[in-house]
């Protein structure tokens, strides 16, 4: 900020205003997780992120930053602070118990060949 | 951690990459794996982004509605590659900001190309067709990298390149079946544009610093000098095809390799480019920067206008 202004902002009683207007300018838009249905029967996949000042703007900048070329029906914006995403440091407690439980797999299951359809 | 848990976690991660496993950003990695990653990618979206700037030069004046189209579409598509490419780096810890403050004073770097000039209308077929054929060498073998966000950003930026360089090789077709002066301007364009588009593929292996690295985490395939060779191979014939005359006096067919010979890059000017002297570099940076400042109410009014939004919605739930 240039000194002179500030002084004379701080002769003229105005440093509050300044300062507010100076912590609103350097607030960056927030960042925004996109997630694009490429046609009806798909689910929505993430397609990558980017920056909005709102959810208006991330759906419209979604539109042609990720759907130039007719990828998608439908867009999800979702802002990326709000999702909460598992740690990779405890994959093993977290996924480990699902591998030693076989007998949910259906080829745990021991029949003749002669049963069919099945 | 002490130095030895660090080493093995270490060798456990170089383990994956071998085995073709990818990395994604919430993975335990190297410092070194990822400063390399930020650095590389953010250069990769400094480049895309400055890249806009030498074609949108000629927007305006593109000689036909097509020809304006398909040029808009293409500058459009380079933003989309930045972005991709801005947003895959800051999944590593880097903000948005900081990639621009780095850009904007010069300590990034950005592909030495996009600091020559495009005088004719001639340059906007070079371009597409050497540039950004060049640049598909290069970002091919990138699309199975091992970073995750990385390797699908590329995957999604090779999609579109190839609509890129076809409009520009049809432009120079379009030139070169024209009047005498239009062929000229062809010929003129691909004389400004050969050498510094070989350069484009980075200095030779001898000198290259970060190759052997760089190979073993797939930020690279190939070397250099290989990337290069396989440019000018699959470039010559398609200049014949235009009837057009590499600007290279020393360069011949080599029946035993089945590759060209080429004559000597003036590596000087290269380094003289990369080192800020080239013919556009104040230029760019002048209009980057200046997009970015005089930008900067636009973004704030965006910014206080949402806020107002939100505080509206908060009242009318309470
Ligand atoms: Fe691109
Ligand atoms: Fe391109």
């Amino acid at each position: 900020m240039n000194q002179d202004f500030l002084v004379l902002c701080l002769e003229s009683g105005s440093v509050a205003v300044l300062i507010q207007k100076h912590t609103n300018m350097s607030k960056n838009w927030p960042l925004w997780e996109i997630f694009v249905r490429s046609k009806n029967g798909l689910e929505h996949r993430h397609f990558g992120s980017l920056h909005a000042a709102d959810a208006d703007m991330a759906l419209e900048n979604a539109r042609d930053v990720y759907t130039r070329r007719s990828e998608g029906v439908s867009i999800w914006v979702v802002e990326s602070k709000n999702i909460t995403a598992s740690n990779p440091e405890h994959n093993g407690e977290l996924f480990e118990p699902a591998q030693d439980k076989v007998y949910r797999h259906p080829t745990f299951y021991d029949l003749p060949d002669e049963v069919k359809h099945m | 951690m002490s130095d030895k848990e660090i080493k093995n976690l270490e060798e456990i991660f170089e383990a994956r990459i071998a085995r073709d496993e990818k990395i994604e950003p919430k993975d335990w990695m190297p410092e070194k794996y990822r400063k390399t990653h930020i650095r590389q990618m953010s250069q990769h979206a400094h480049s895309e982004i400055v890249g806009m700037l030498p074609e949108g030069n000629w927007i305006t004046r593109a000689p036909s509605l097509r020809r304006k189209a398909a040029l808009l579409a293409k500058v459009q598509d380079e933003a989309g590659h930045g972005l991709y490419l801005y947003s895959a780096c800051e999944t590593l810890g880097i903000s948005r900001d900081e990639m621009y403050e780095q850009l904007h004073t010069g300590k990034a770097k950005y592909s030495s190309i996009f600091n020559y000039p495009t005088v004719t209308w001639a340059d906007m077929g070079a371009i597409g067709w050497l540039v950004d054929g060049a640049a598909i060498i290069n970002q091919v073998p990138l699309c199975n990298t091992s970073f995750g966000p990385y390797a699908r950003a590329m995957v999604r930026v090779c999609k579109e390149e190839s609509f890129h360089q076809r409009q520009g090789y049809e432009i120079m077709l379009k030139l070169c079946n024209g009047t005498p002066e239009q062929k000229e301007m062809a010929q003129d364009a691909l004389n400004r544009w050969w050498w510094p588009s070989l350069m484009m593929l980075g200095p030779t292996d001898a000198e290259s610093i970060h190759t052997e690295q760089s190979m073993k985490w797939k930020l690279k395939r190939k070397s250099n000098d290989e990337l290069r060779q396989q440019f000018i191979d699959q470039t010559v014939p398609q200049a014949d095809i235009l009837g057009l005359t590499i600007p290279d006096p020393d360069l011949k067919f080599n029946e035993e390799t089945g590759s060209y010979d080429f004559g000597e890059i003036d590596w000087d000017e290269f380094w003289q480019v990369v080192k800020g002297h080239g013919p556009s570099n104040k230029k760019r940076m002048k209009a980057r920067v200046g997009a970015w400042e005089e930008g900067a109410w636009v973004r704030d009014a965006a910014m206080a206008y949402a806020e107002k939004q939100e505080k509206k919605k908060l009242k009318k739930v309470s």
